[in-house]
């Protein structure tokens, strides 16, 4: 039986209340939104680039506490890496939270992984997901609202 | 603190109450447990559960009377075309309708109202002519007349709801005018609960000449309708909501508005002669129904009808006004919780949120203690707009909940409280 305790553990219960980078950026060089229509779950991710590196990043909208704890983490995950890294990360992040991620790779992943319990609850893998593929947007510069459909 | 909510009750003869455990046996899915816990089912808005009568139609329609309609001159085919037409009867008298004619089968309300928007607006609305519906509709009754609009160069005007979740009917007034050609609202709102005053609102356009379509998709299993009372033009129902099978549902329209309207699809069935150059079409109502239809589902929907006429609509609203009031006191008394849609003519939905736990992790715990609400903008995006909410939770009752289900609920939404606070 799919765990409630294991989707919220504490450390996502806790971005959820207090969310980190939860800021727009007024001299940001990138930025790019995130919907998921079929929630209405809507997310704006911008990022500052020092070279091929990401050097701060922040997030703001609405969502349920998956996909707000995601952005917080997240956030706090690529800030400092490279494009290449943060691609990896990304794909690393996406087959934990689909459950493709053998156990072993989840270390890797540092607080990422409490999200491993989203596996359990296919419908979630789309809020865990709406930052990451905002971020993506936003690196590749499309400038589109990207969807999660 | 307590809050009051009550619910006004429309004028009805007294009826019995309804035995809701012998009911609830008709039911077989409510038997199901869910994460270890029997499940509470409160989702009645997004599609009912199907009594066995429904269930056993269905099979029995399709282990013993399986047949294509209206062409077959053998038994079979002369048993389901009885059957499928016999239901387009019962809908008539169902919802006090003129004729059988006025019955069209399409796939749900969805599909009526496209019908209604491309057959009557494409061939009867011009550029600048303008449709007026209410800040209150689901998406099922806007985006398709946004495509009329695109096509055609209809403008498409919202009249205003009040912050109970009413229609300012003053407004709506104010916005009919000499374009205006058509008026399309919501009887029932999927996201607010509120009843909207539709005779009133009849009147008001008819007096002006202009057509009314009724989106009747929550009414139909709730309200009762009684078309002849209601005086609308077209009103659109499913048999998912109304405890029959998905896929199916009901198109009504005045008979002179129908014949003078084209068809919406061609194909077999609805055709009166066909040749290369040129093809007539068929009577209403086979004139809107091409090609092979869902027989199975208007079997159920038949079955469906039958079920709920003989429970009864007036204990049925009798029964759902009771837990509607009953659930709002209790989980308004709930601290953090704010009641979206407390209008003063509701029914069998209750919206809300709760400070600080977005509505879809309000559904995930609820999940898990058994009950199943429904969390999101509930396809009615521009009615979150209006009242600043990503989303709502809501509980929408049917006529096999019970109040312990509602206390149920309650405790849920406590256990909500703990996992977040």
């Amino acid at each position: 039986m799919p765990s409630l305790s294991g989707l919220y553990q504490d450390v996502i219960l806790e971005h959820n209340r207090a969310p980190r980078n939860f800021r727009s950026m007024e001299d940001a060089d990138r930025h790019a939104e995130g919907r998921n229509p079929l929630c209405g779950d809507q997310i704006t991710v911008w990022l500052k680039l020092d070279g091929d590196i990401v050097s701060d990043v922040s997030f703001q909208g609405a969502g349920c506490a998956i996909s707000k704890a995601s952005a917080s983490l997240m956030t706090q995950a690529v800030k400092g890496k490279t494009r290449a890294e943060v691609e990896r990360l990304f794909q690393r992040f996406r087959q934990l939270v689909t459950g493709a991620l053998p156990a072993e790779a989840t270390e890797n992943l540092g607080k990422l992984a409490v999200f491993s319990g989203v596996a359990e609850f296919p419908i979630r893998v789309k809020c865990a997901s709406l930052s990451w593929h905002a971020l993506k947007a936003a690196l590749e510069g499309s400038g589109e609202a990207t969807s999660t459909e | 603190m307590t809050v009051a909510f009550p619910v006004r009750t429309s004028d009805r003869p007294a009826t019995p109450p309804l035995d809701v455990a012998r009911l609830r046996a008709d039911f077989p899915i409510l038997a199901t447990q869910v994460h270890g816990k029997p499940l509470v089912y409160l989702d009645n808005a997004a599609t009912t559960q199907k009594p066995r009568a429904v269930i056993g139609a269905i099979s029995h329609y399709y282990s013993a009377e399986n047949a294509n309609i209206h062409r077959g001159v053998h038994w079979l085919s002369e048993r389901a075309t009885l059957a499928y037409d016999g239901v387009r009867a019962k809908v008539a008298r169902f919802l006090n309708a003129g004729s059988p004619h006025e019955i069209i089968f399409t796939r749900g309300t969805t599909e009526s109202i496209n019908l209604v928007a491309q057959s009557y607006g494409r061939t009867f609305l011009k550029p600048g002519d303008e449709i007026l519906i209410t800040a209150m509709e689901h998406h099922a009754n806007i985006v398709p007349w946004q495509l009329l609009a695109e096509q055609v160069g209809v403008v498409l005007r919202p009249a205003p709801i009040s912050d109970t979740g009413e229609l300012e009917l003053d407004a709506f007034e104010a916005l009919l005018n000499e374009r205006t050609r058509l008026v399309s609202v919501v009887h029932l709102s999927n996201a607010l609960g509120t009843i909207n005053p539709v005779k009133q609102i009849v009147a008001l356009a008819h007096a002006r000449g202009i057509p009314v379509l009724v989106d009747g998709a929550q009414s139909a299993s709730h309200l009762g309708v009684d078309l002849a009372e209601l005086g609308c033009d077209f009103f659109a129902f499913s048999g998912h909501k109304l405890l029959g099978p998905t896929g199916i549902g009901v198109l009504y329209g005045r008979e002179a508005l129908l014949e003078r309207m084209p068809p919406y699809q061609g194909g077999g069935d609805m055709i009166s002669s066909v040749t290369f150059e040129r093809s007539t079409w068929a009577p209403v109502p086979a004139k809107f129904e091409a090609g092979t239809p869902h027989i199975a589902g208007v079997i159920g929907l038949g079955a469906a009808i039958d079920y709920l006429e003989t429970v009864g609509f007036g204990a049925i609203a009798a029964h759902e006004r009771d837990l509607l009031t009953y659930a709002s006191e209790a989980v308004a008394s709930i601290p953090g919780i704010r009641i979206v849609g407390t209008a003063r003519e509701r029914a069998s939905i209750l919206g809300f949120t709760l400070d600080g736990v977005h509505p879809h992790d309000i559904g995930a715990v609820l999940d898990h203690e058994g009950v199943a609400i429904r969390a999101g903008h509930h396809c009615a995006q521009p009615v979150m707009r209006r009242f600043g909410v990503p989303a709502t939770a809501r509980a929408s009752f049917a006529l096999y909940n019970t109040r312990a289900e509602v206390d149920v609920l309650v405790r849920g939404l406590h256990q909500v409280k703990r996992v977040f606070g």
